[in-house]
């Protein structure tokens, strides 16, 4: 029995087990909507711009470690999309954007919503396809989730012209896959293992660092089972909260910009520097000519580009973090014995007393709402259990240091591309995944704007996110560039006219809520979590000029932080 | 330095611009790129020639891997090898200049095509050197045009970049 070109995709993403798809429908990609009216294997969810659709899916993969798929039409669906796919693309996160094409005669000749999407999105996805055949469609989608969930993952898409989803072929979706040019994962070599785990006995001032590749290989087991073995501190970075648990005294906090001063002083003057699946990334490392000046370097990723590549390894290992924390594990059980707590003693010492300095210490207001006291409270009310998303600012720096994350997978955020409006979407592919898990999209009245549209979807899908929107009535932390660069000339960091959010919340159907009082925080969170089927948008009205604390800006070390005044350091 | 980087390409629409796009989005030099289909159809050999310290290059050519369309890749600068490259320039000469003109392009073991009764196509191929010396030997002359193939080469040890 033969089928359409738009059936085997909606039979091939069935196949791969895919439940949600987030799209918006348009004139190339209409045979692919008919082929899903025709089933209901596969649900369609329709978003209101498709930004959002990228968005919704990545957090619905953030949040699950299953691939996130898109559905988008030609020319602006596709260019709508974009921004997503590179926020998918920057944090690694598996992704297949299915997008419409005019018709195969028409590509090339300026059609009606013609655009060359193989071309625009290159530079921001793993892989791309156009598909010239209707029989190529079925092993296209194959190779498209293969690529997007294996090695190091990322967004792949593939566009197909109209014409080819009309026509007929037999549906046979290929068992396996071979791909001569893309062998992404070698195990790693048990003599850097050896290395490797001799440098970490000899440490006298180590520190594990991690990132999101510890996320995405679910190796947070082994991760901590490893540092309680060794007794090292561990810090992790904005894209891997959660790997290690916040309160455990090993944790040290998360480090870089906006990290606290013992994760940062610790990099600083570590001799020992274990990296897995983390990249070094400007935001990480500050000034590189000031980074980590005395420390021997351990770097353990699956991609082999981002081995030296801002900071050169001693040791490098090109693996699956997974596999390679279970080597470690295995090879430090045998040499048990020479695990010596007292070579780090005097490390801790120093630790200890820089934890001390408590970094993150702020004023506490009774007059007005501090933005970081709402995040402690949404840990306290949500028993610290929530899904946390959030879009890109001083919100997103507060929600990252106060919420206090147990467990990988529950802090969804673009930490690589830093884009704004990321939160609202991205929650809804999360309440997806987690239809009776607390959901909160900590955001700004800046961010917010950038998808508010996706409340609509909201309602018609009852998705009953909670919003907590610090809203201090400026572009925070652009405010605080200014602030601290610019002598504070807030040049168009300030909002004039900003909408009524609550009576926005309820134009959309949802619940509003206003908090000005900080006697009024706790109070208001408990009864917005306590609406299970609302989406309940809780307006935060926040000190105005507060600051993200402690912070390194461009251009300095780990050793240069600058400390909130008055601080005890 | 100067590092020939050969590359055995998935035969598939856009892997050309894979490559160039990677080059120019991260802001690698490229002195010159050739690109053509070798005896397997499945597959195109490109040659990049680039210039770069040896983290750059190291960057380049593990940023080239991970493209999926790239099978293998050798940097062939690496140990010995061949390094050709093709050169035709149309000269336009007076008539006592021809004479010359032949005794030149002889001693580089090039070729004279007559194209009219004083313009001449000198077709040449070798090392880069070698063609940059020819071009400097036919400094009088006037040339008025001259295409470059762009270096290829190949390892001179018995090794073969081949896909596994």
């Amino acid at each position: 029995m033969q089928f359409t070109g738009a059936d085997i995709i909606v039979k091939s993403l069935n196949e791969e087990g895919v439940e949600y798809v987030f799209g918006y429908p348009g004139g190339a990609a209409l045979h692919i909507y008919d082929a899903f009216h025709r089933q209901d294997d596969v649900e369609h969810i329709l978003v209101r711009h498709e930004q959002g659709a990228t968005h919704a899916a990545d957090g619905y993969a953030r949040a699950t470690g299953k691939p996130g798929v898109v559905l988008v039409t030609s020319g602006p669906g596709v260019t709508n999309a974009i921004t997503g796919i590179a926020t998918a693309y920057m944090d690694s996160i598996p992704m297949v954007v299915i997008s419409g094409q005019v018709m195969k005669p028409l590509i090339g000749y300026d059609a009606f919503q013609e655009i060359d999407a193989v071309g625009i999105s290159r530079p921001c996805v793993k892989h791309n396809f156009l598909i010239q055949n209707v029989e190529d469609i079925a092993v296209t989608i194959k190779k498209a989730f293969h690529l997007a969930c294996s090695g190091r993952p990322g967004p792949v898409l593939v566009d197909v012209p109209k014409d080819i989803t009309a026509q007929l072929a037999d549906f046979i979706y290929p068992e396996t896959l071979s791909m001569r040019s893309y062998q992404p994962v070698e195990p790693a070599k048990s003599s850097d293992v050896l290395t490797a785990v001799e440098a970490m006995l000899n440490a006298k001032k180590p520190i594990v660092y991690t990132g999101g590749g510890v996320v995405l290989a679910h190796a947070q087991q082994e991760l901590r089972d490893m540092v309680q073995k060794l007794g090292f501190p561990c810090t992790n970075t904005l894209m891997g909260l959660g790997a290690y648990p916040h309160d455990d005294p090993l944790f040290v906090g998360m480090l870089g910009m906006h990290g606290t001063y013992e994760a940062n002083m610790a990099m600083h003057e570590a001799d020992l520097i274990i990296a897995l699946g983390a990249r070094f990334d400007d935001r990480i490392t500050g000034s590189l000519d000031n980074f980590a000046p005395h420390a021997k370097i351990l770097h353990v990723d699956i991609d082999p580009s981002v081995i030296d590549k801002n900071i050169k390894a001693d040791i490098a290992i090109v693996a699956d973090v997974k596999e390679v924390l279970t080597s470690f594990n295995k090879e430090l059980a045998r040499r048990s014995d020479d695990i010596n707590s007292e070579l780090t003693k005097q490390w801790w010492q120093q630790i200890n007393d820089w934890r001390g300095l408590d970094s993150l210490w702020y004023h506490e207001d009774s007059d007005v709402i501090k933005p970081q006291a709402v995040v402690q409270a949404l840990h306290k009310v949500t028993g610290g259990q929530a899904y946390v998303t959030s879009d890109v600012g001083q919100h997103q720096m507060y929600a990252a240091q106060f919420y206090g994350f147990s467990d990988t997978h529950r802090w969804i955020n673009s930490g690589g591309l830093g884009t704004m409006g990321f939160g609202l979407p991205a929650a809804m592919g999360v309440k997806f995944a987690h239809r009776d898990a607390d959901v909160a999209c900590v955001t700004g009245e800046g961010s917010i704007q950038m998808c508010i549209q996706e409340l609509a979807t909201c309602k018609q899908y009852d998705l009953p996110v909670k919003i907590i929107n610090l809203n201090n009535r400026y572009l925070g932390m652009v405010r605080q560039w200014q602030e601290f660069s610019y002598e504070k000339r807030y040049s168009n960091s300030y909002m004039d006219s900003l909408p009524d959010f609550v009576a926005l919340a309820e134009a959309y159907g949802h619940v509003g809520m206003i908090i000005d009082k900080p006697s009024d925080v706790e109070g208001a969170l408990k009864e917005a979590f306590a609406m299970k089927d609302r989406l309940v948008f809780m307006d935060f009205i926040t000190d105005q000029e507060e600051n993200v604390y402690p912070m390194i800006e461009a251009g300095k070390g780990h050793h240069e932080m600058r400390l909130r005044p008055g601080s005890k350091a | 330095m100067r590092h020939i980087i050969s590359i055995l390409l998935e035969n598939e629409s856009g892997a050309l611009s894979r490559v160039s796009g990677l080059f120019s989005a991260r802001g690698y030099n490229i002195e010159s790129l050739t690109v053509a289909p070798t005896n397997d159809p499945t597959l195109s050999r490109m040659t990049i020639v680039t210039v770069g310290d040896d983290r750059k290059i190291d960057q380049i050519e593990k940023q080239l891997n991970k493209l999926v369309d790239v099978a293998a890749l050798h940097d062939i600068t690496i140990g010995g090898h061949l390094e050709r490259e093709v050169m035709l320039a149309k000269v336009e000469v007076v008539d006592d200049q021809i004479a010359d003109l032949e005794r030149v392009v002889e001693a580089f073991n090039g070729e004279l095509i007559t194209v009219a009764k004083t313009t001449f196509i000198v077709q040449m191929s070798g090392s880069s050197e070698k063609i940059d010396e020819l071009l400097r030997s036919l400094s009088q002359t006037t040339i008025t045009e001259v295409a470059r193939s762009g270096v290829i080469g190949l390892s001179s040890g018995t090794d073969a970049l081949t896909v596994s």
